[in-house]
């Protein structure tokens, strides 16, 4: 029960902190994470902001496989993404990265990644 | 309807005896270039299906454990099941891909196990589920002996010309099913010097004609694979991918798609994805099968009848 209180009280703590961030995952802490939800054949979010450094983690919940490839291979492709397997890159350089699921090309994404420092910050 | 209705040469009648061995289905017959649809499930009798008859089975995506089918190799062996029982043994098979659902050496080895018990030739085109290997190699060590590129050929059978296509490599971001400039070149080649009255059977994984774009369903550049079969008074178009029957008709050409034999998927735009359909455990054999196509000789005719794994 005492566990279980904390436990309850931490993530209360860690939502709002979240929550004043106002840009769910994408707070610049260390490491960044951030997830992409693939979910009936879409991307969730399908555009999705983050700071340089941030790794981004794709899961699939569909029953079908997906895979995750670069529009211009700007980033690594992944493998075949099984039913809850995930993918994970570490955004460093800022830029626009268009990405669509290979196997399922008219599904499609796009990373923005923002300079760590200055630039549009969400404070 | 009228344009299927009519009678020209062969009847209704007349066309159901040739359904004898197969059962229940969709028959399809092509007259004088002009493919005849009729939409038959039913049993029928007759065993006069002379000429050449070949069976087509799809999207078997063995591996699959998913609830919309927890056995999918399961219904593979049923289907290979009926094909064995058939009372006239048919002359070959084309599997229009999607044999296995990740393209892992086991998932291969099991298709090709349950397969080969047909003992019957099989022709395959890949679908996009046989090549999600690291080096997308296995399906081309496996099926891809005496083809071009990632699988693509064409063969000759009692005068029919069939030609295998590879539309699921190179997918590009927002795009459709994609052939490529090196298989259309090939393509052209292929067809340019045979007479048009030369039966055409065209088949590949992904429909090439644009079933429903938004979920994916159509090939980029089928139209223009397309465009090189225009002289041929007869033209079959036989895809997979999209796990249930349809058909549609365009001038000389025939298209249609048959079922899987591990999961149904939903009709155009009645779900939310075209993900796996899960359906009554009871329903989901009438759901599943394959399909046989006879080519009569000198009645012009090529026949289409999909065969539930259970009616």
């Amino acid at each position: 029960m005492v566990r279980s209180a904390i436990s309850a009280a931490l993530l209360g703590a860690a939502v709002g902190s979240v929550l004043a961030g106002g840009v769910l995952f994408a707070r610049a802490q260390s490491p960044a994470a951030a997830a992409i939800s693939i979910d009936n054949f879409t991307f969730n979010p399908q555009s999705l902001t983050v700071k340089a450094g941030t790794t981004v983690t794709w899961t699939n919940k569909d029953d079908i496989p997906h895979g995750i490839a670069a529009t211009n291979n700007a980033f690594k492709r992944s493998q075949a993404l099984d039913t809850d397997d995930s993918y994970s890159f570490t955004f460093t350089t800022p830029g626009t990265y268009q990405y669509f699921c290979y196997v399922h090309p008219h599904m499609t994404g796009t990373i923005v990644v923002q300079p760590a420092t200055g630039g549009n910050t969400t404070q | 309807m009228s344009d299927f209705d009519r009678d020209d040469g062969v009847n209704r009648r007349k066309v159901l005896e040739c359904m004898t061995w197969v059962g229940t289905g969709v028959l399809w017959t092509i007259s004088g270039g002009v493919p005849h649809s009729l939409g038959i499930m039913g049993e029928a009798m007759a065993a006069d299906a002379k000429g050449l008859t070949f069976l087509q089975i799809s999207d078997s995506h063995v591996g699959f454990d998913k609830p919309a089918n927890p056995n999918a190799l399961g219904t593979l062996e049923e289907a290979i099941g009926k094909v064995n029982a058939l009372p006239q043994k048919p002359a070959f098979m084309i599997h229009t891909g999607d044999i296995s659902h990740l393209s892992k050496v086991s998932e291969f080895d099991d298709a090709d196990r349950i397969i080969s018990q047909s003992k019957l030739d099989v022709h395959f085109v890949p679908g996009e589920h046989d090549f999600l290997d690291p080096e997308q190699k296995l399906y081309r060590e496996r099926y891809g002996r005496g083809t071009k590129g990632a699988g693509w050929y064409s063969f000759d059978a009692n005068g029919v010309h069939f030609i295998g296509l590879v539309n699921v490599v190179d997918l590009k971001a927002g795009g459709l099913g994609n052939l490529g400039n090196d298989q259309l070149e090939w393509l052209e080649a292929d067809v340019k010097s045979r007479s048009a009255s030369t039966p055409i059977v065209l088949f590949a994984h992904i429909p090439l004609w644009t079933v429903y774009p938004e979920w994916g369903w159509g090939t980029q550049d089928g139209a223009q694979a397309l465009s090189y079969l225009k002289k041929f008074g007869s033209v079959t178009v036989l895809n997979g991918h999209i796990h249930q029957v349809m058909q549609k008709v365009e001038g000389n050409v025939t298209f249609h798609t048959a079922r899987s034999t591990a999961f149904p998927q939903p009709a155009p735009g009645a779900a939310p994805s075209p993900g796996p359909m899960k359906v009554e455990d009871d329903k989901l054999r009438t759901m599943l099968g394959t399909a046989s196509i006879t080519f009569k000789q000198n009645e012009q005719r090529l026949a289409i009848i999909d065969t539930p794994l259970k009616g």
